[in-house]
């Protein structure tokens, strides 16, 4: 038994060895990634947006719950409000040198305002530069979510009603989607 | 004019040493990067590749960098020895590399009694990392320095013992005369179990993996030259890559018939089988697991022992049976 144990054990090393020296016939699992372009999915979280209706319009309400989440604190923001009662924010700013990427802020947001998407790159010698404002961080378009608009989802009203007219044309609410 | 054709001689003598010198060092620093290079083949990894030649120029950046770092003597050591011992591992197996024939009329010194030498200067060489890992005052280098003498006591035993059947063959300790010896067949051969033991503790001479204990990286955090920095690591690093080449060499001669070979002069073939030796060192490194050094003791001494014993046993029936 002991011989034979002896023997299954050398094998094994033989075995080993001979497996670890055919690696040397295999392309290298490693991508150059300076050189090579980086192929992240769209659900990669990466630097932070506020993205816009369809419309144009801002989505961000300026409700703070992104803040209030935010595990590093690195969001801060403050609520002004229109004419029409519409509520915007009057600064929004992230500060890149601490956020951690959690992506928390994209699942507490109500509006889809914000999102992550797969840029990674943010490389910079200051740390100054890293404090993204509004301006920073706004983008044109609607980002992952294409048709969302929170105004005419929820059944929020405004006060005047030109934007009221023309948000609520669909009556029926879908009672099935779970978008708030 | 006696006086001027001696001059000549040894000044002649002394460029070839230095000649030799620079190379071996060259080489052995040059083999880090091989290493790993071929380290990362084996692990489907690139290596090194940014400085340089697609990273050939390591070399050149480790160095400026082990140069210019702070040389930093602990005060709490024992100053005198700590300063010593990265020479003691670095010299003595470089010794060994002058003893070797890479030709048959081309060698420093021609010693009658080779092997012995290098069984002398291997015993020697324990003593650098055993006073590295007592002199640095550092529990992690003296508990690689206790393991590093353990793993001595396993393989010094069966290390003689399994060049003896070569020796028998040849009847000679000189390394000429045991390459001559291996005209008609390399002494793998014959000599299968002597080659593997000897292998074996040629592993363990130049600490390398799986026989690492000494600095085993995952437990001791490199033991015995954890409390090294600057060039005097650097000693011992290349000390080790020295003692690589100079256990592949020894293997070359004695168990694959030195600079014997077709087709190809007599270095072409010392080097590339030299370099066969050091690339399965390379490949036992990234295969193996490292073993307890319990189980190296049991191991010499239980099964390589009896079995270079038995090698030996049944070579010297052979001799006298057949040469009779």
């Amino acid at each position: 038994m002991f011989i034979k144990i002896f023997f299954l054990q050398i094998y094994s090393q033989i075995r080993s060895l001979y497996l670890i020296f055919c690696n040397i016939f295999q392309a290298s699992e490693t991508r150059l990634y300076p050189e090579e372009s980086l192929k992240l999915s769209s659900r990669y979280r990466g630097r932070i947006v506020l993205t816009r209706t369809k419309t144009g319009e801002e989505r961000c309400v300026a409700c703070g719950l992104c803040a209030a989440v935010c595990p590093v604190s690195c969001i801060s923001l403050q609520k002004t409000e229109d004419k029409t009662g519409r509520w915007r924010s009057e600064f929004f700013r992230i500060n890149f040198s601490r956020c951690i990427f959690c992506g928390l802020c994209e699942e507490a947001c109500p509006t889809l305002a914000i999102q992550l998407i797969p840029d990674v790159e943010l490389g910079d010698y200051e740390y100054k530069n890293l404090i993204y404002e509004k301006k920073d961080l706004l983008i044109s378009g609607t980002g992952k979510y294409d048709d969302y608009d929170y105004y005419s989802f929820s059944g929020v009203t405004l006060k005047k009603t030109k934007i009221k007219k023309f948000f609520h044309k669909k009556k029926n609410v879908d009672i099935k989607s779970l978008l708030p | 004019m006696i006086f001027f054709s001696i001059l000549t001689n040894f000044l002649y003598k002394f460029f070839i040493i230095f000649i030799v010198l620079i190379c071996i060092i060259f080489c052995a620093s040059m083999l880090s990067i091989v290493e790993r290079k071929f380290l990362a083949y084996f692990q489907n990894r690139i290596g090194p590749n940014r400085v340089g030649w697609n990273g050939w120029l390591q070399l050149l950046a480790d160095g400026i960098k082990i140069l210019f770092k702070e040389d930093w003597i602990p005060p709490f050591s024992d100053q005198y020895i700590f300063c010593i011992a990265p020479l003691i591992s670095f010299l003595t197996l470089l010794f060994v590399l002058f003893t070797i024939p890479i030709k048959k009329n081309f060698f420093i010194v021609d010693l009658n009694i080779g092997i012995l030498f290098f069984f002398m200067m291997t015993s020697i060489s324990v003593y650098g990392i055993l006073l590295a890992g007592w002199s640095s005052q550092n529990k992690y280098s003296l508990l690689g320095a206790i393991r590093a003498s353990a793993q001595m006591l396993s393989y010094e035993i069966f290390l003689g013992l399994s060049t003896m059947g070569v020796i028998a063959q040849s009847g000679s300790f000189n390394l000429i005369k045991i390459i001559n010896s291996q005209k008609i067949i390399w002494n793998v051969i014959p000599q299968f179990f002597g080659f593997i033991t000897f292998f074996i503790a040629i592993l363990a001479i130049c600490h390398r993996h799986p026989f690492d204990q000494p600095e085993s990286e995952q437990e001791l955090s490199d033991g015995y030259h954890i409390e090294y920095s600057g060039m005097k690591f650097g000693m011992f690093f290349i000390g080790e890559y020295i003692s690589m080449i100079t256990g592949a060499s020894m293997i070359t001669i004695l168990f694959f018939g030195g600079g014997n070979g077709p087709i190809f002069p007599e270095y072409v073939w010392f080097i590339l089988k030299t370099f066969f030796c050091i690339l399965f060192f390379i490949l036992c490194r990234a295969s193996l697991p490292r073993p307890k050094y319990i189980h190296v003791m049991k191991f010499s001494w239980r099964i390589c022992l009896p079995l270079t014993l038995l090698n030996l046993f049944f070579t010297a029936f052979f001799i006298l049976y057949f040469k009779k």
